[in-house]
């Protein structure tokens, strides 16, 4: 009876697991088979790739620019605003956090019409991809915010600062010598996730982008629309190629943590 | 003189703060005031204020009721199939497993677009589903461009939120109380019931709510599936680009916003963790 | 070490909801003493530390002084005091050298001076050869030393302990305890250190503030509070108590209790009487003062605890040595000598003469 519980319950999952990776091997062959409605009989090919490069290298070389720059603002934004936060009475520092998660509750179209609308006149901002930049910090900065202060609640902070200050150092040598170091790993975490999701970011950024400035994800859309299918799927396995590995760190980082947490 | 420290304290939360406050306030919080100002101003079909035209034009109607509608009936789907996997890959360890857990999970930070693109690759012209009727029947059966669609694609960056969140959910269950209840006489069916499903019942919802609101906003899959279904964010964009009905648009947004925002507020008031990725 | 006297004047704190944390208080330590600041949570005594150290500030009105000098608009970062926390506060990110160093870098010293006050301070504190450990290699005990090596590095005026102790198991909180004491001895530093734990307070303690409701309800030293506490809640919260309520007075300075009569000249017209379980003796029936059963024994090891039934609902706590087993309902004789008697509102005490006679 166990037994076929056990099976029943594994088949099922196993259901779930074909339907959730099917159409990403269909994908991934598409992208390097000769010709998808031949079939593989065509022959493997790295063509797709090629032609993929060549069209769409520049929203790659954005895309990573986006991110390295989005992430230097979240960190620089985000781990002093933490401290604030921390240090804050309790009900203000609920509200700001609740603010400050706006951006994340509400659909990136809203965020970026309302970006649009408002800042849409000034042409050379507009034109820029400081525009784009700016709607991936407002959507990421709750990303780096929430581990970074959950390691500072979590780590004694106060007590370490009141140990600091005892001991004479002022607020800046408290905040560059005992604050950050002891909440490295929430950075950490934190940027993994801010890469991702700015690489990943579609809702705003197809609203706020150029012709000249297309991101990654504004490119696949792109070639979605307009390209064969072995293009699509070419460029979705660069796009693939590019975020798993920071997924395959943030799972595993997240595991080490949980596992440091129940010793 | 007076209370000197918590003046100290103070001026510093404040300092530490105000740069994201800053960079909120004006890229944000400005920008969104000014959107819901220009949802009372005058939508140019109907010439009636923007939300007063929701309220009474069919085909906003129509768009609203079929938005909240499919993303409810993603949630719950994906809350069941996702609750039966993600319980059973918790309670038990077998070779293979990380590999199943891996493949369930990585989709989560997929953008919608790509979500939108593996549906084609699915139900599509050339998709898995129309080769199979072709070998089978000589028959070409599409999903991908219609509703169901948008409804396999929800489902498909749904799924993943679920799983992390009820493995996390049984791995912090107190074992202690299933074994209570077995002690007492329960069968493993009442012991679901009783014990497990209470207790993973607030982890449920939350991330329920969480697939609800992501599936309202989801812009990326439904703008790859076809821009010609009346679905919230595709009308917004719609309104916006081709009609430039800019007050339609933003009152759309906002009412829009509202409704996710209070299902994510429900999310965090149930769990207190998660940000509810995007999609 | 120099040492410095601490004073504090009209030093009160309430907090923004109105909440009265400490009442304003008036208390000076001198130079080289230290000060206990003993009650129960929530009496005012962490309050009273970090008005201290300059983690917090008195309401309007409030002075502190270390020495002659004001020190209270000074931030903790300018106070020059040493802090030992309850759970250590030892930065995780250094190592054990560096973390009784960030001091003495702070200060800019020499690397030549911070090198010999590193020997001198680990040696002080037993931890010679632990400089490049990890923190979470340490034990609980290691880590509450290089707290303490941490605080006395930089020479501060003053030395503040929060509780140092609390986390540490029994056995090895007492070790600790009296590595304390032997250190503050040898420094002949002025310190201040909160404690709820009475044995600690008593041992490490020149005096003793027993604080209860944002108030000191007693200052004075380990002895004077123990055995002439002067109130009940001092009476009670140190070490143990019985009450016995007084039937009436009778001539020859006689009270009559439940039970039979008590010889206590200094306490006549008292309406009860006050003593310590351990001053109680086991007497045979003629030297008995009162009689009862037996209702309960305790047995503890090194002694037994008896609960003694004397009619009327009265009972006595005796401690008694743990060899001779009681049984419930045994009859039992107590002689309850009237140097053991006090009480504690009347500021009634046996005379010194009586003291030293029971020693």
């Amino acid at each position: 009876m166990n037994r076929l519980r056990f099976y029943l319950q594994l088949g099922f999952t196993l259901w779930v697991c074909l339907f959730m990776i099917v159409p990403v091997i269909m994908s991934v062959m598409a992208g390097l088979t000769t010709n998808y409605f031949v079939g593989l009989e065509s022959g493997l090919t790295l063509r797709w790739v090629q032609e993929v490069w060549a069209l769409y290298a520049d929203t790659i070389w954005l895309s990573i620019r986006l991110a390295l720059a989005c992430l230097c603002f979240t960190v620089l934004l985000g781990v002093p605003a933490a401290y604030g936060l921390l240090r804050s009475k309790r009900r203000w520092a609920n509200a700001m956090e609740e603010a400050l998660l706006l951006p994340v509750a509400i659909p990136g179209l809203a965020t970026a019409l309302a970006l649009l609308l408002a800042y849409g006149h000034m042409r050379g901002f507009r034109e820029s991809w400081l525009f784009i930049l700016i709607g991936h910090v407002l959507f990421t900065l709750p990303f780096m915010i929430r581990p970074v202060l959950a390691v500072m609640r979590g780590a004694r902070l106060a007590e370490l600062e009141e140990a600091a200050a005892s001991l004479g150092a002022g607020f800046r040598q408290r905040f560059l010598g005992v604050v950050v170091p002891n909440c490295v790993g929430g950075i950490l975490a934190g940027a993994l996730m801010v890469v991702t999701l700015s690489i990943g970011e579609f809702n705003i950024t197809w609203m706020l982008h150029t012709p000249l400035n297309k991101t990654l994800p504004v490119g696949l859309a792109d070639s979605y629309a307009s390209m064969r299918l072995e293009i699509g799927s070419a460029y979705t396995l660069l796009f693939l190629a590019m975020t798993l590995p920071l997924l395959v760190v943030i799972q595993w980082a997240g595991r080490v943590a949980n596992r440091s947490r129940t010793p | 003189m007076l209370q000197q420290v918590n003046r100290r304290q103070r001026k510093l939360a404040l300092f530490t703060l105000a740069p994201a406050m800053a960079v909120f306030g004006a890229f944000w919080l400005l920008p969104f005031t000014r959107l819901v100002a220009m949802g009372t101003e005058l939508d140019r079909a109907s010439g009636m204020s923007a939300y007063f035209a929701i309220l009474t034009q069919r085909q906003y109607l129509v768009s609203l009721g079929t938005t909240l509608g499919i993303s409810l009936a993603v949630s719950a789907l994906a809350v069941l199939i996702a609750g039966v996997a993600g319980f059973f890959l918790a309670r038990h360890s077998f070779p293979g497993k990380a590999v199943l857990v891996a493949i369930l999970t990585f989709p989560l930070a997929f953008p919608g677009v790509v979500v939108g693109f593996l549906v084609i690759m699915l139900g599509g012209r050339q998709g898995a589903l129309a080769q199979f009727s072709m070998w089978l029947l000589d028959e070409r059966w599409m999903f991908a461009y219609s509703l169901s669609g948008l409804f396999v694609g929800y489902l498909y960056f749904s799924i993943p939120r679920v799983i992390t969140t009820v493995m996390a959910a049984c791995e912090t269950l107190d074992r202690s109380l299933e074994e209570a209840a077995r002690s007492l006489g329960a069968g493993s069916w009442r012991v679901t019931r009783d014990v497990i499903i209470p207790g993973i019942a607030p982890a449920l919802l939350s991330t329920a709510a969480i697939c609800f609101a992501t599936s309202m906003g989801a812009f990326g899959t439904a703008f790859t599936l076809g821009t010609r279904m009346s679905i919230m964010p595709l009308t917004i964009y719609g309104e916006f680009t081709n009609y430039a009905n800019f007050a339609m648009a933003a009152a759309l947004s906002v009412v829009l916003g509202v409704i996710t925002w209070l299902a994510l507020s429900l999310a965090r008031k149930l769990a207190g963790t998660s940000l509810g990725a995007p999609a | 070490m120099t040492s410095t006297s601490l004073t504090l004047e009209g030093c009160g704190r309430t907090f923004p909801g109105g909440q009265v944390a400490l009442h304003p208080l008036d208390l000076t330590v001198a130079a080289g003493e230290t000060l206990v600041l003993l009650g129960p949570s929530g009496c005012g005594k962490t309050t009273t530390l970090r008005i201290i150290s300059g983690l917090e500030s008195p309401d309007a009105g409030g002075r502190v002084r270390f020495g002659e000098r004001d020190v209270t608009a000074l931030p903790i970062e300018k106070r020059d005091v040493g802090m030992v926390f309850q759970h250590y506060a030892l930065f995780p990110n250094m190592n054990v050298a560096d973390n009784i160093t960030y001091g003495l870098r702070i200060k800019g010293l020499s690397r030549d001076t911070i090198r010999q006050r590193l020997d001198e301070v680990m040696a002080m504190v037993d931890l010679q050869g632990f400089g490049a450990r990890r923190i979470h290699e340490l034990s609980g005990g290691q880590k509450q030393r290089v707290a303490l090596a941490r605080a006395i590095a930089v020479r501060p005026k003053i030395l503040l302990f929060d509780e140092p102790l609390a986390a540490l198991d029994a056995k090895l909180r007492d070790r600790l305890r009296l590595e304390i004491g032997q250190l503050l001895r040898k420094l002949g530093i002025t310190a201040v250190y909160v404690t709820h734990d009475q044995a600690e307070a008593m041992a490490l303690g020149d005096r003793i503030a027993v604080m209860q409701a944002g108030r000191i309800a007693q200052l004075a030293t380990p002895r004077e509070i123990y055995h002439r506490p002067t109130s009940i809640f001092v009476a009670d919260f140190i070490g143990a108590v019985n009450r016995l309520e007084v039937h009436a007075t009778l001539a020859d300075g006689l009270l009559r209790v439940s039970g039979g009569e008590l010889r206590a000249p200094h306490l006549a017209g008292a309406a009860a009487v006050y003593c310590r379980p351990e001053d109680i003796q086991i007497a045979a029936d003629g030297n008995a003062d009162v009689r009862g059963k037996v209702r309960q024994s305790l047995f503890l090891g090194q002694s037994q605890r008896l609960l003694v039934d004397l009619g009327d609902n009265a009972c006595l706590q005796v401690e008694t040595a743990s060899r001779r087993r009681w049984r419930t309902e045994d009859p039992i004789g107590l002689r309850l000598p009237p140097e053991a008697l006090f009480h504690p509102e009347r500021h009634a005490y046996p005379t010194k003469e009586l003291e030293a006679n029971h020693a």
